[in-house]
């Protein structure tokens, strides 16, 4: 009997699901499928995670499963997949400020839900979220920051979307551990995120995904 | 007959300590003197006040009020971080500014920024520093990273010291390449063949490694001689230091300092056991370190910053696995030796109350950032003195009305029979100042228990 991937890597068991994996390869099955299932899989774990039955180390220890079933797939693949996208999402710590922790935990919930994210990193000074949604068309841009330093960075990289004349094309996001509503305010944010999954809430409905 | 510190219980200790605090001495141990009369009165006040809260035994004479900020006091004085770190006078300018100006319950002291020059001579890699990656006018940022590696926990529990000094300062300090070639001083034993371990010292590696430290040293020196004069400098203006120096929980101290976020939470499922193990070797080692400074500094009070067991970093079963044992283990390790932890809770740890409550009553202090304070003070307030919870939001981008409502709100949810230190919630860079007068007028005023 076929063992289940899907339950398996949404269970975080490593070992198995890469045995699944690799008996799955050995009788020449399609990769695609096996990468469709891992995808399926994340899924259920971005809803565990939002429903907090998941955590931190449970969706770091998901995307490291993930990534080791995608180097064992991809080298079968004659040409990439391509996997249907809801819609695009510009995203960085902005300037001044280098933490990522909250970060990467947004992008990897948009990610698991459908979302293409341009991860700029951190310290992304104004200029670079311009030239990036210029070039990726994107309609939806998420700020991040945890220092006090970072509302005026917010405000500027904002700021600079209205200079660049791309304010009304634009909605913007920010997020991060001392933002609040008083701070959506004052950067000029069209709303704030409190925790990765209000993220993801306001991504689906900018985007008509939710 | 003075009873000897062995046989002291905890209480007593901590009330020796205390006792120390309150008769402060010079780095020589002479008496401080104090400024005047009033400075004395006002010193002797302010750690009434403070032991009073903490100990939840009888009401203080008012709340007490704390100013604890990151880089605030620099850009108040209109510096920059980099002039901070690289100028100690203006650092003293600043923080000296900064005290007279807010006029708190206690100082922190000048500790902070830490010396610019002396990170340069090391190359220091686990953190960015103004000029050494961020711009001069940002604080210092950490760059978190795996400066441990996941097949490395065997070495770190057989020998801490000689995993930190072989192994980890290497990799964190560019310049300290050559401690990767010193022996293990425990073979050096007996006439014969000692000379053979002390060939390392003769090469230029390591030869250029003790150079770099005795420079650095040297530096050290220069800056804890400006910092120790505005420590001295402060009492006997009439404040309390904050606390005598810091320690961390184990679970952060992996996570933080060697395997980073991403590989302590690998760790929790691929070597659960290792993890546990090391962080039972790291407990007696962290709680020497904190007991350490309050003795030497006499001050009973250490500092505890919490990063990885807030609410969404781990689950409550996580929580209660892998970080409360050793965490609650280190608290109270200082407690048996007289010391008061003053855990620092940044963001939120409201789901964790009910097992942070499981602590012996008035032997802690905890800064609290966004956690629910009624339910806080229900929980672990009941046996734990409370400070904090006044947001930065509001402290940079609010008006002075609303943080006096803030902290009046405050003071009647948390201060109800003592057990509560008006303070920031988070460590701050921005403020408005009007709003932190605010902040301590409304504590010294509103704040009176009649």
């Amino acid at each position: 009997m076929a063992k289940d991937l899907v339950r398996t890597l949404a269970d975080l068991k490593e070992k198995e699901a890469l045995n699944i994996v690799e008996d799955r390869l050995k009788a020449g099955e399609e990769p695609l499928k096996i990468l469709e299932d891992a995808r399926k899989a994340m899924e259920v774990v971005g809803k565990r995670f939002a429903s907090s039955e998941y955590f931190m180390p449970d969706l770091i220890y998901s995307g490291e499963i993930l990534k080791e079933i995608t180097d064992m797939v991809k080298p079968k693949m004659s040409k990439a997949g391509e996997i249907k996208r809801v819609g695009k999402v510009v995203f960085g710590t902005v300037a001044g400020d280098i933490h990522d922790i909250g970060k990467d935990i947004v992008v990897f919930m948009l990610d698991v839900n459908g979302f293409e994210v341009y991860d700029l990193g951190v310290d992304v000074p104004a200029q670079k979220f311009v030239e990036k949604i210029k070039e990726s068309g994107a309609p939806i841009v998420g700020l991040s920051g945890f220092l006090t330093l970072a509302y005026d960075s917010m405000k500027q990289t904002i700021d600079a979307l209205k200079a660049a004349g791309l304010r009304d094309k634009v909605k913007v996001m920010i997020g991060g551990g001392q933002i609040t509503e008083e701070v959506r305010k004052y950067t000029g944010a069209d709303a704030y995120g409190k925790d990765a999954m209000a993220g993801v809430s306001l991504a689906k409905k900018w985007s008509g995904a939710g | 007959m003075e009873k000897k510190w062995e046989d002291m219980s905890p209480d007593e200790k901590q009330e020796a300590m205390f006792q120390r605090l309150l008769s402060p001495k010079d780095p020589q141990g002479n008496d401080i003197k104090f400024l005047s009369p009033k400075a004395e009165k006002a010193y002797k006040d302010r750690v009434t006040r403070i032991k009073d809260a903490v100990q939840m035994k009888k009401l203080p004479d008012r709340v007490p009020v704390y100013v604890l900020p990151s880089f605030f006091p620099v850009y108040n004085a209109g510096f920059t971080p980099q002039e901070a770190m690289y100028d100690y006078g203006k650092l003293n300018t600043a923080f000296k500014k900064f005290m007279l100006d807010f006029d708190p319950d206690s100082n922190m002291g000048s500790v902070m920024p830490g010396p610019g020059k002396f990170f340069e001579i090391l190359d220091y890699k686990l953190y960015k520093w103004p000029g050494h990656g961020v711009s001069p006018e940002y604080g210092y940022q950490c760059n978190e990273g795996e400066y441990m590696m996941a097949d490395e926990y065997d070495a770190l529990i057989e020998d801490p010291s000689n995993y930190f000094s072989h192994v980890y300062l290497p990799r964190v300090f560019g310049a300290l390449g050559g401690l990767q070639m010193l022996p293990a001083l425990t073979g050096i034993l007996e006439m014969y063949g000692v000379a053979l371990n002390f060939i390392p010292f003769g090469l230029p590696p390591v030869q250029a490694t003790l150079n770099a430290l005795m420079e650095a040293g040297g530096e050290a020196l220069k800056w804890v001689g400006a910092i120790g004069a505005f420590g001295g400098e402060m009492t006997a203006s009439g404040y309390p230091g904050t606390f005598a120096g810091f320690t961390k929980a184990p679970f952060d101290v992996i996570g933080d300092t060697l395997r980073g976020t991403r590989g302590i939470m690998l760790d929790m499922y691929r070597q659960p056991e290792k993890l546990l193990e090391a962080m039972d070797r790291l407990t007696p080692i962290m709680i020497k370190m904190g007991v350490g400074a309050a003795h030497m500094n006499g001050n009973p009070m250490v500092f505890m910053p919490l990063h990885k067991g807030a609410d969404g970093f781990l689950s409550d079963e996580q929580f209660k696995k892998f970080y409360w044992p050793t965490f609650r283990k280190v608290m109270i390790g200082l407690i048996n030796e007289g010391c008061v932890p003053l855990p620092a809770a940044e963001g939120h740890w409201t789901t964790r109350m009910d097992i942070l409550k499981d602590l012996p009553k008035g032997k802690t202090l905890w800064m609290i950032d966004q956690s629910d304070m009624a339910k806080t003070k229900k929980t672990l307030g009941t046996v734990a003195c409370l400070a904090g919870n006044v947001p930065s939001d509001l402290l940079k981008l609010g008006t002075t009305q609303q943080v006096k409502d803030y902290v009046k709100n405050l003071i009647d949810t948390a201060a109800k029979g003592g057990g509560y230190i008006v303070c920031n919630g988070a460590f701050f860079d921005e403020a408005k100042p009007e709003n932190l007068h605010a902040m301590i007028d409304t504590a010294k005023e509103y704040g009176i228990y009649k």
